[in-house]
């Protein structure tokens, strides 16, 4: 193909006919492009991103258990899933302090606080750590709840989030209607 | 006076090299390839800085999307001996091949009356143009979904004896009641547990 005769001159001179070396190289011009071909259909049709499970456990519904854990009002804060990518987040018991409407851009900021307050107040007792209620309402779309849990795994929440979409409080229902989250 | 000549040099190069490094690299690709399997539900799963990877085997996998449900549980044995205990409670017959052809089947989702029209079709294409995956029926008169779910998972137990898990795989637009109703089926059978499948994100940490 692309290669030029070198192999000295032919016939020089001198009698003896020697025989002619044949050429031991193969073209692997082809070889090569087929590799890189089939390398290309490889790379392209391997799922390079695995997919990642995120590992959510659910309060048992008719628990009748009693070791049921007593929250503190000062180390819980609940979060509301509402519609178009709000949340709505409040420390402590329910109708009694006025949620905070935010995006989830600035969620974790919130968090973050809340989780250093939580901290101080009980001098770093990891016992008595911030604990997350999430509460999906039916405005929220899927992508808000694994944000949420995502938000609270990269906040290092060490405490079990209790995920609660049976138990949404009126309160909380108006609260919502009113920010037309709901 | 003689002119100097050119020394002529050979345009060729050395593939030898190029070869080896090229096909050290397609054995590699070909080894670790796990060809993406295209799903019948179109799907964009959401992100996560989650790091947990996937269990390959004894799970099962319900896709969610566009308020349809579509299931599949992993391993040819598992899939085959589900659908023996769903032939036995529905009353509906399998041959063998339809047992054979059900086994490679990925995810799927149609009712179990049409199921064996669905088996007898071709190939993937012909499934999803057919119009039969309309969703596996999830609803409290007719909930075929908790059936697939509770007899897949004794069938797990009966063959690898571990327990089964679940994931979701939700899209990430559907909106949280879809969700949380098949959720209630889960739960409704005792499991409280399960992982959802996100897609892995670089850069938040």
């Amino acid at each position: 193909m692309a290669e030029l005769d070198t192999s000295g001159g032919g016939k020089k001179g001198g009698g003896k006919v020697r025989t002619k070396k044949a050429n031991t190289k193969v073209d692997l011009t082809a070889m090569v492009d087929l590799a890189f071909l089939l390398i290309t259909f490889f790379m392209l049709t391997t799922s390079l991103s695995k997919p990642i499970a995120m590992d959510i456990a659910k309060p048992d519904k008719d628990a009748k258990d009693e070791n049921r854990l007593e929250l503190r009002a000062s180390q819980t804060m609940t979060i509301l899933l509402g519609k178009q990518n709000k949340v709505a987040w409040y420390m402590g018991e329910a109708g009694k302090e006025t949620p905070t409407v935010e995006g989830f851009g600035d969620i974790r900021g919130s968090i973050l606080k809340n989780k250093k307050k939580v901290a101080d107040l009980y001098g770093n007792d990891p016992k008595k750590t911030l604990v997350i209620v999430i509460k999906p309402t039916s405005g929220a779309t899927y992508k808000n709840f694994v944000d949420i849990m995502d938000e609270l795994n990269i906040a290092k929440i060490t405490a079990a989030p209790a995920i609660d979409d049976e138990n949404i409080t009126d309160a909380e229902k108006s609260f919502l209607k009113q920010n037309q989250l709901l | 006076m003689p002119r100097a000549k050119v020394q002529r040099k050979s345009t060729s190069i050395d593939m030898t090299a190029m070869c080896d490094v090229s096909f050290l690299l397609l054995t590699f690709f070909i080894l670790t390839a796990t060809a993406r399997q295209p799903d019948p539900l179109k799907i964009t799963i959401p992100s996560s800085t989650y790091k947990i990877p996937v269990p390959d085997v004894d799970i099962a996998k319900l896709s969610i999307g566009h308020g349809k449900v579509f299931y599949e549980v992993a391993g040819k044995d598992v899939k085959m001996a589900t659908l023996d205990k769903m032939a036995a409670q529905y009353k509906i017959s399998f041959t063998p091949q339809e047992r054979e052809r059900f086994g490679v089947i990925q995810s799927f989702g149609v009712p179990i009356q049409s199921l064996k029209q669905y088996i007898g079709l071709r190939d993937e294409e012909a499934r999803t143009k057919s119009g039969l995956s309309t969703g596996i029926p999830a609803d409290s008169t007719n909930n075929q979904l908790s059936d697939w779910i509770l007899n897949s998972r004794q069938a797990v137990a009966e063959l690898h004896s571990q327990p089964m898990r679940i994931s979701v795989r939700g899209d990430a637009d559907e909106e949280y009641p879809v969700i949380k109703k098949i959720v209630d089926i889960l739960q409704k059978q005792k499991i409280n547990k399960f992982s959802l499948i996100t897609s892995a994100e670089g850069g938040a940490k």
